[in-house]
């Protein structure tokens, strides 16, 4: 068995964190693990992709179209343009940000109006989450990358326990408590 | 001890373990991380160096002192290093001389996706291409030790997807390897014609020897399954080839320069029919067809863009080509852009407002030729903005009489630039070059460079005086200006540019992402919807932060993004845009 994971969104958003701890879980509950993602040009406000794929023996750390078990997006129009990643089956996890593109903002381009419920028509499991108002409520924006975590990894057949005990080492000491917080608020989280 | 490291950060970790004593490099997506990594252990001397060339240089040097060297670099670095190259194929080594060049299929941050295997048989040296992060520390030792056994440079060739995917790793101790020392050996290490034509014959039989080895080495490995179908592959190809194709038999090659002709012959032998899929050309596809074999390749694999399992699959044709979610509203491009506050800003507003012919260059700033700041006409490669500058002004039309400048930034000037310039002294141009002066090599993720005054290894050295450089070439006309003045460079470019001699404007102001700038105090702004006239004066900036709502005709300024630079305040003839008290 192995599952393909897509985390998306846009440069500055901390899509490369969540990977890391994703695929650092994956590790620690014993499967192999690889992750795929672009440097550079992409890191000045481009679209991010990361690609996170374990199980007994992983080969490829990219994913094809079609293949992908879970699609995690950090932005609303990010997962419109990785739809055609997911499998026929496959969970989609929205955050409702919206952080326009500079051909929208400039005028240029037009932000799609209903992305959600154009993902909605196509794929049957779409998981919606509005990730900045529950890190404002949990006391701060930043965590908002874990709460998306939480979801995710309710979706994942991995121990709860080792996804906490790597938050735990890999956010700043002060903050444990929020990004615990955060991450059992998306655990929960039922959409 | 186990670990998830990048194929970057196994490169590095394979020169600490085969104890390597010497690394540089210029920096380069998808190569970068690997010196950054390197510079960790102390137990490597590892420095930046200016360009690609004299990284290789300075490491053909290091292996003169016989001591184990290493440079990293993208593909498009190997050819401004390839003129010592090309040299060291024939010298070869005496300490270990391993070049790293990190190949960028698809082209995610480069200007083409040019195959450097070619390199490798051009210069008749040894090549090694690791297929995941263990192999890339594994091959990045074996390549040590080729390279001494057999007196040769040794090309690691890795791509993008090696570079930057992260796999398990399992960690060894460094194993110290004394230094040979410096001799004199004029025989091999002076190529003049006479010593080179001895040297030639002994590239010749070292690749005899090399071939011996390829054929001998387990890296390149035969895993028979169904035998209707072989598959001869390498590098990150193997991974797609394996989930894509698990039934089908597989040649994996490990080392794919000397190929391992006798393996090759065995496998077409065995199987019955033969492929091979790799990225981009056919490099192994047109060895294969050479030796008299028929092996399909090209015909089927797509030799533009990288591949995935998808695409392997969909060429077998077991699976059809996937239909694209019909969707009522795609996603609009999300290209990346100038960020908020960029210091390069005003320079690429001015150009646009002068219409004038700008010539490009890399960096950061090759995102000043997207809209709307459009100010940019050609980019080629590291430095080339000031050649193309005067090219163009020699020989454009008489009665074309728009104002040409070469746009660049401090770090690839420092990397190309210079020499363009004297070109220009010399040659008695007259174009104007503007150097974006940012103090540090930002696109790449913020190296330190000449003018910075540190080291890679963290110690201070001389900071390069950019302007007294200039200067000190003979130019008259040079100046400097604030880069946050806008109608001040706009000004300034417009009396250069008019100026029948030539001439170079300095645009000083820090990357407002270096961590000190991000660390200081900033005010912040906001629109006045109440003065705002909808006039868009200030969109054509471009700046992230503001955008334009079209159905109340105002625009607003998002207060997360502002970093309070005020070039859009300088735009503003309706007082509009205001600090946002606190």
């Amino acid at each position: 068995m192995v599952k393909r994971i897509i985390i998306a969104g846009v440069g500055g958003q901390g899509i490369l964190l969540a990977s890391d701890i994703l695929s650092e879980v994956c590790m620690e509950a014993g499967f192999d693990v690889k992750k795929s993602e672009v440097h550079g040009m992409s890191q000045r406000g481009g679209d991010v992709v990361s690609h996170v794929v374990y199980g007994e023996k992983v080969y490829s750390p990219l994913i094809g179209e079609g293949d992908a078990d879970v699609i995690l997006s950090f932005e609303k129009i990010e997962a419109l343009r990785n739809i055609d990643f997911l499998k026929k089956d496959g969970v989609m996890i929205i955050n409702k940000m919206e952080i326009k593109p500079l051909p929208v903002a400039s005028g240029l381009a037009d932000y799609p109006k209903n992305p959600i419920d154009d993902i909605k028509k196509h794929v049957n499991n779409v998981i919606v989450v509005d990730g900045q108002k529950e890190a404002e409520q949990i006391g701060n924006i930043r965590v908002m990358n874990v709460i998306l975590l939480g979801i995710l990894a309710s979706h994942m057949d991995i121990k709860k326990e080792l996804f906490v005990e790597t938050v735990k080492k890999k956010v700043p000491p002060k903050t444990v408590d929020m990004n615990i917080e955060a991450f059992n608020f998306g655990y929960s989280y039922s959409g | 001890m186990k670990e998830l490291l990048s194929g970057n950060e196994a490169v590095a970790r394979g020169a600490f373990e085969a104890g390597f004593h010497f690394a540089a490099a210029y920096p380069g997506t998808p190569s970068t991380e690997i010196l950054e990594n390197i510079s960790k252990y102390k137990e490597i001397h590892s420095q930046w160096a200016v360009n690609e060339k004299t990284s290789l240089e300075t490491a053909l040097g290091a292996s003169f002192a016989g001591a184990r060297a290493l440079v990293a670099l993208k593909h498009v670095g190997l050819n401004v290093a390839a003129d010592p190259f090309f040299s060291a194929g024939y010298i070869g080594a005496r300490g270990s001389l391993v070049i790293v060049s990190a190949d960028d299929p698809g082209m995610h941050s480069s200007q083409n996706e040019q195959d450097n295997r070619n390199y490798a048989r051009s210069a008749k040296i040894a090549m090694l291409e690791p297929s995941d992060s263990q192999e890339s520390k594994d091959f990045t030792k074996l390549s040590a030790e080729i390279s001494e056994e057999f007196d040769t440079p040794v090309l690691l060739r890795i791509t993008t997807r090696i570079s930057h995917s992260r796999s398990i790793v399992e960690m060894e101790d460094r194993k110290d390897v004394p230094k040979k020392g410096y001799e004199k050996n004029v025989k091999k290490n002076l190529v003049m014609p006479a010593h080179a034509r001895m040297l030639h014959k002994k590239v010749e039989e070292r690749l005899v020897k090399l071939k011996e080895y390829s054929n001998n080495s387990d890296i390149n490995s035969i895993d028979y399954n169904d035998k209707s179908i072989g598959i001869i592959t390498s590098g990150i190809s193997y991974q797609y080839v394996k989930e894509a194709m698990p039934e089908a038999s597989v040649l994996k090659i490990g080392m794919s320069w000397p190929l391992p002709d006798k393996k090759i012959r065995e496998f077409a032998e065995n199987v019955e029919k033969l492929y091979v899929v790799e990225e981009n050309d056919p490099f192994i596809e047109t060895e294969v067809k050479a030796m008299g074999i028929d092996i399909t390749g090209k015909d089927i694999i797509p030799g533009v863009l990288e591949l995935n399992p998808r695409i392997v699959k969909e060429s077998f044709n077991k699976v059809d080509k996937l239909k694209p979610v019909e969707i009522s509203e795609r996603a609009p491009i999300r290209p990346p852009a100038l960020c908020p506050g960029c210091p390069h800003t005003s320079v690429f507003r001015a150009i646009n407002k002068l219409k004038l012919i700008a010539t490009g260059d890399i960096g950061c700033y090759t995102l000043g030729a997207l809209p709307p700041l459009s100010a940019m006409d050609t980019c080629v490669d590291m430095g080339a903005s000031i050649g193309n500058a005067m090219g163009i002004e020699l020989m454009k039309d008489e009665d074309d009489k728009r104002g040409i400048v070469a746009v660049i930034g401090d770090s690839t000037f420092y990397h190309s630039g210079i020499t363009g310039l004297i070109d220009i002294i010399y040659n008695k141009g007259k174009s104007t070059v503007i150097i974006l002066d940012n103090s540090i090599t930002a696109m790449t993720g913020h190296q330190d460079n000449p003018g910075t005054g540190k080291t890679l290894m963290g110690e201070d050295t001389v900071k390069m005086d950019l302007t007294k450089l200039v200067k000190g070439l003979g130019l008259e006309h040079v100046y400097d200006i604030d880069s946050y003045d806008l109608e001040g460079v706009e000004k300034l470019i417009k009396r250069e540019v008019e100026r029948d001699e030539p001439s170079v404007i300095i645009a000083h102001n820090p990357c407002m992402l270096l961590p000190e700038m991000k660390k200081k105090p900033k005010d912040r702004f906001y629109i006045d919807h109440e003065k705002c006239t909808g006039c868009k004066m200030c969109i054509p900036l471009g700046c992230p932060a503001i955008s334009f709502d079209k159905d109340a005709k105002k625009a607003n300024i998002d207060k997360q993004f502002c970093v309070g630079c005020t070039l859009c305040v300088q735009t503003c003839n309706f007082d509009a845009i205001k600090k946002i008290e606190e």
